[in-house]
């Protein structure tokens, strides 16, 4: 299905997934072999609906994009989906394993890592010991055996060794040693990636990586997604730039109010009218129509009315 | 001016039961504040419910004191799940409110007068420490250059500091391992700790009952070397001596707390010895200050000391200042 092609241009190795080839370019499409697959999830806050989702699928090893302008609900989606939010209904399910309910840790362990938009360097645990937390099943970590050095020392090891070649692959080797804290915002938005890779997931969910960085960095951020599809990953990501999305996407999901309104590769997304209208304002460009504008006009009239009287009357009472 | 009498009251001081007691509860306090990031206000309540197990058991029931130990650290993993299982899943602060109320609730049960019978009251407790006493492997006074002790301080003071050590120990092996980096990782940020798959809950809990039950031995010690449980020794104060002991030698080490409540508690018995002398030999004059002040005056003294050291050295004796840096975010 996927087939590699070394690309002469940009050095990277440049992936052509061609399972998306049949699917549908509309929200809520199936996807031949899905990893996560979302159905009717809701999330109210108050009165905003700040997630509201019908069905949503993310193709096993492909690059997704989540895009959407502010406030469309994305990072709230994120955090529902990795345990770190609560839903109001719904279901989803990882590798047909179903998520509902599961608390953070276990969907991590499960094998579906996030990154934070904000970034979250442990600030006062050296480089290595921030990539080294993300591995999993350490024997000492538990309790009694983190007594004993002997019972982990030879995993400890086999973690370091795997740390060592991740820190050398997002080039941060030589800062090892370093407080985390010391680090730049676009080497700590990189070592929040290298320690995901840590846990060994099997889907990389990643909250906007290239917010907040230089463009020579968002392009090295960029080069190691795409490594990471490479590698056999799944990977989502959040984004706002559609620039970005553009250049690294295999497919693209727009989500706007809450709702999935768009998907598809990005060619087609630039060009629906529901994407434009999500990212413009619905009424840009269209003057409204004279009928529209004098029903509002009425109803802003009744409001100033109504609200005129309410004064009057309760001056009345007062004097009376 | 009698300088031998000053300097041999604070060597004294320095290795003395205080500095022992403080010691234990500030490892405590170390583990919960100073690794996981726990603001356990509340040591006191642990020191309190150990103390109160040993004296209760051995004294209402009749119990070899070792028995009393057990309850006690029963007692004070029971208080740990009590306030935690409601609270560590809840932001820092509530935690803080929590454990200094629930200090308090301690305090005022023990020293309630419906329950008498089993606390004494306001009285607190006498005469559990006989198995204690009779252990003593130490005969007369012990004499070392300033410093002299009798043979019954020698002993609790001896099980006192080894128990300071073995804590130590403990700490030391615990937090060197894989399961301290996950302490020190929830300590930074526990969402991204919990991003990578790890259950946050569990082990503040952990971290929770392990500092509580090092602050019950403080609490036990405490209870045995004075022969008696006062409740009024295990209020919200002594839970600030012990964070003084614990910020004065420098939080998220090893040492420190040991060596921050020995410098607490020489500077406490050097200020107290040096003003008393002053006031005694008139070199300060009534008008500025009498006797009976003194006590007062050197707490004065200790706050001035504690402002300086947050300014000068915020880490401690033995913190490292880069790590203080990257806390100022």
């Amino acid at each position: 299905m996927t087939e590699t092609t070394p690309s002469p241009n940009t050095g990277f190795t440049r992936i052509r997934v061609d399972a998306f080839e049949d699917v549908p370019e509309q929200p809520g499409a199936r996807k031949p072999d899905p990893i996560l697959v979302v159905e009717s999830l809701t999330r109210r806050f108050g009165g905003l609906m700040a997630v509201d989702v019908d069905h949503l699928e993310f193709q096993r090893g492909a690059i997704t994009g989540l895009i959407g302008p502010n406030g469309a609900g994305k990072t709230t989606l994120f955090n529902l989906l990795t345990g770190f939010d609560k839903p109001n209904t719904g279901t989803w399910s990882f590798n047909g394993r179903p998520m509902r309910g599961l608390s953070a840790h276990k969907v991590a362990q499960a094998g579906m890592v996030r990154t934070f938009q904000l970034t979250k360097a442990l600030s006062r645990l050296t480089v290595m010991d921030n990539m080294k937390l993300g591995a999993t099943g350490q024997t000492g970590e538990r309790f009694f055996p983190s007594l004993v050095r002997s019972r982990w020392r030879g995993q400890e090891k086999a973690i370091e060794e795997r740390a060592e070649a991740l820190l050398e692959r997002f080039n941060l080797h030589h800062m090892r040693d370093e407080f985390a804290g010391a680090l730049s915002g676009g080497q700590r938005k990189l070592l929040e990636m290298a320690r995901a890779l840590m846990v060994e997931p099997e889907l990389v969910m990643l909250d906007e990586p290239m917010a907040g960085v230089n463009p020579a960095l968002a392009q090295t951020i960029i080069g190691h997604v795409r490594d990471l599809a490479a590698d056999g990953l799944s990977v989502v990501f959040v984004e706002h730039d559609m620039d970005v999305v553009r250049t690294v996407s295999d497919w693209v999901v727009v989500m706007a109010e809450g709702r999935v309104i768009a998907e598809g590769r990005h060619a087609s997304i630039v060009t629906n009218p529901e994407v434009i209208d999500a990212y413009l304002g619905r009424h840009h460009g269209t003057p409204l129509d004279p009928a529209e504008q004098e029903r509002q006009l009425a109803e802003a009239q009744a409001e100033i009315e109504a609200e005129l009287e309410a004064e009057e009357r309760a001056r009345e009472q007062e004097g009376a | 001016m009698d300088w031998e009498s000053i300097f041999s009251n604070t060597l004294e001081s320095a290795i003395g039961r205080d500095a022992m007691v403080f010691a234990l509860a500030a490892i405590g306090l170390n583990l919960h504040f100073g690794y996981t990031g726990l603001l356990n206000f509340g040591q006191a309540g642990f020191m309190a419910v150990g103390a109160y197990g040993v004296g209760i058991t051995v004294v209402e029931f009749d119990a070899p004191l070792w028995v009393g130990v057990i309850v006690g650290i029963v007692g004070a993993v029971g208080l740990a799940l009590l306030l935690g299982l409601p609270t560590l899943r809840l932001r820092a602060d509530y935690l803080a409110i929590t454990t200094i109320a629930a200090g308090e609730i301690l305090r005022f049960i023990f020293r309630a007068a419906e329950f008498r019978d089993f606390t004494g009251g306001s009285n607190g407790i006498n005469g559990f420490a006989r198995d204690f006493t009779n252990a003593n492997p130490f005969n007369g006074d012990f004499e070392l250059w300033l410093i002299s002790f009798s043979a019954t301080q020698m002993w609790y003071l001896t099980v006192g500091w080894a128990l300071v050590l073995l804590s130590v120990l403990l700490i030391w092996l615990l937090t060197r391992s894989p399961w301290g980096r996950v302490l020190k990782a929830i300590r930074e940020d526990e969402d991204a700790v919990r991003a990578l798959g790890k259950n946050v809950y569990a082990y503040k809990m952990q971290s929770l009952i392990v500092g509580g039950v090092i602050g019950s031995l403080a609490g036990m010690m405490l209870a045995i070397s004075a022969r008696s449980v006062q409740p009024d020794n295990y209020g919200t104060p002594t839970t600030f001596f012990a964070y003084a002991c614990l910020i004065l030698g420098g939080a998220a080490t090893i040492w420190g707390p040991v060596v921050g409540s020995m410098i607490f508690w020489s500077i406490m018995a050097f200020t107290e010895n040096l003003l008393r002398q002053l006031v005694e030999n008139d070199h300060i004059p009534d008008s500025i200050m009498s006797g009976v002040q003194v006590g007062q005056v050197r707490f004065m003294l200790m706050g001035l000391g504690l402002a300086l050291l947050m300014i000068f050295r915020p880490q401690g004796v033995f913190g490292d200042r880069r790590e203080i840096a990257l806390t100022t975010r």
